[in-house]
């Protein structure tokens, strides 16, 4: 069946999720919900995250990806999910902006 | 998300489904839906058009915002013929993130030697297409010439409802095909879907350029769903 299954599992945020939360982490998922204007990674993309700050996937070209990571590791810690927003008008643009002019908002949640 | 929904999205997209999760982004709780389940109502619609769009999205229904993520398998691409092109073909399709195989029964073609780092099979369409079976998320392109081994993968493309089957061959040879294939009975409109002659039409002369034109004629099959009328089911 290996050849079956597409080469990109390999570095598949949902797996790899699956994968930890079978090794005992605690693991926050980030989703792209929303795009508007240019945006660098479509909606449904994944970022995966444990409690140690490991992750892997993006949900953007790795302009927001610190900030997403620091946000889950508060979700982890209180178990509701928050919604965050990047973008040019955002106020923290000048830290954690897109320099692409787009803006996402990002569905941060704990697994399990 | 719930660990029993990660898990079940999961083996249905290793099992290549076309499964959505639905996030009730209001109280997190989240559900998988699998293609040709049965959701009730304005949701249930928004469900179906994401399945056919292969779109995610926000959907609002009854003052509740709902996220569907649209999971659906990664493409392949089955070739018929370890030929010229199909050495131009392989690398394109790989950087293109389209999980590619290629089926030969002529041994000479199909060497490793000709194709390295390429999941080839040197046997008869029938025999590799048991294995491994073609299905809608699987575009198939004919390009041996060769009658004896193009039409019995033409005819399981059609039969698996490939999102795109192109066959490689002028239109004289192709006016040929179509014939041999209605008497093998396939639907004549059916036929109609074949993209031949192969390829977009960029005026592609070498078997690189070629190959160029026939992985742009897969993507647009792949991005427009048959939206296009572009050779692609309706």
């Amino acid at each position: 069946m290996s050849d079956l299954v597409h080469k990109d599992h390999a570095r598949d945020p949902l797996m790899i999720a699956e994968e930890w939360m079978n090794a005992g982490r605690d693991v926050a998922i980030a989703t792209v919900v929303e795009t508007w204007g240019s945006a660098p990674r479509p909606v449904g993309s994944h970022l995966v995250i444990d409690m140690d700050g490991n992750f892997e996937g993006s949900v953007s070209g790795g302009c927001v990806e610190g900030a997403v990571v620091a946000e889950a590791a508060d979700v982890l810690a209180e178990g509701k999910p928050r919604m965050l927003e990047f973008g040019v008008a955002d106020e923290t643009a000048w830290e954690v902006g897109l320099s692409c002019g787009g803006r996402i908002r990002v569905y941060v949640e704990r697994l399990g | 998300m719930d660990p029993h929904s990660l898990k079940k999205l999961n083996a249905l997209r290793r099992d290549r489904k076309a499964a959505i999760l639905l996030t009730d982004l209001g109280d997190g709780r989240d559900r998988v839906i699998g293609e040709g389940d049965t959701v009730a109502g304005v949701l249930g619609e928004a469900v179906a058009r994401a399945f056919r769009s292969g779109k995610s999205g926000v959907v609002e229904v009854d003052g509740r915002h709902f996220f569907l993520n649209v999971h659906l398998p990664a493409p392949r691409l089955v070739v018929i013929g370890a030929v010229h092109i199909s050495q131009a073909l392989a690398p394109m399709a790989k950087i293109a993130g389209f999980d590619l195989t290629i089926i030969d029964p002529r041994t000479a073609f199909a060497s490793p030697e000709r194709f390295p780092d390429v999941a080839l099979h040197a046997e008869w369409p029938d025999e590799a297409l048991a294995r491994q079976p073609l299905d809608a998320y699987t575009a198939l392109a004919a390009l041996t010439h060769d009658p004896k081994i193009d039409d019995p993968a033409l005819k399981a493309a059609f039969d698996a409802e490939c999102f795109y089957i192109g066959a490689l061959g002028s239109r004289k040879t192709h006016a040929k095909r179509v014939e041999r294939l209605k008497d093998a009975g396939v639907a004549g409109q059916a036929l109609e879907r074949i993209n031949a002659p192969i390829g977009l039409d960029i005026g592609a002369a070498t078997p690189a350029e070629i190959a160029v034109a026939v992985l742009g004629s897969v993507i647009r099959a792949l991005r427009t769903r048959g939206l296009d009328g572009g050779g692609l089911p309706s």
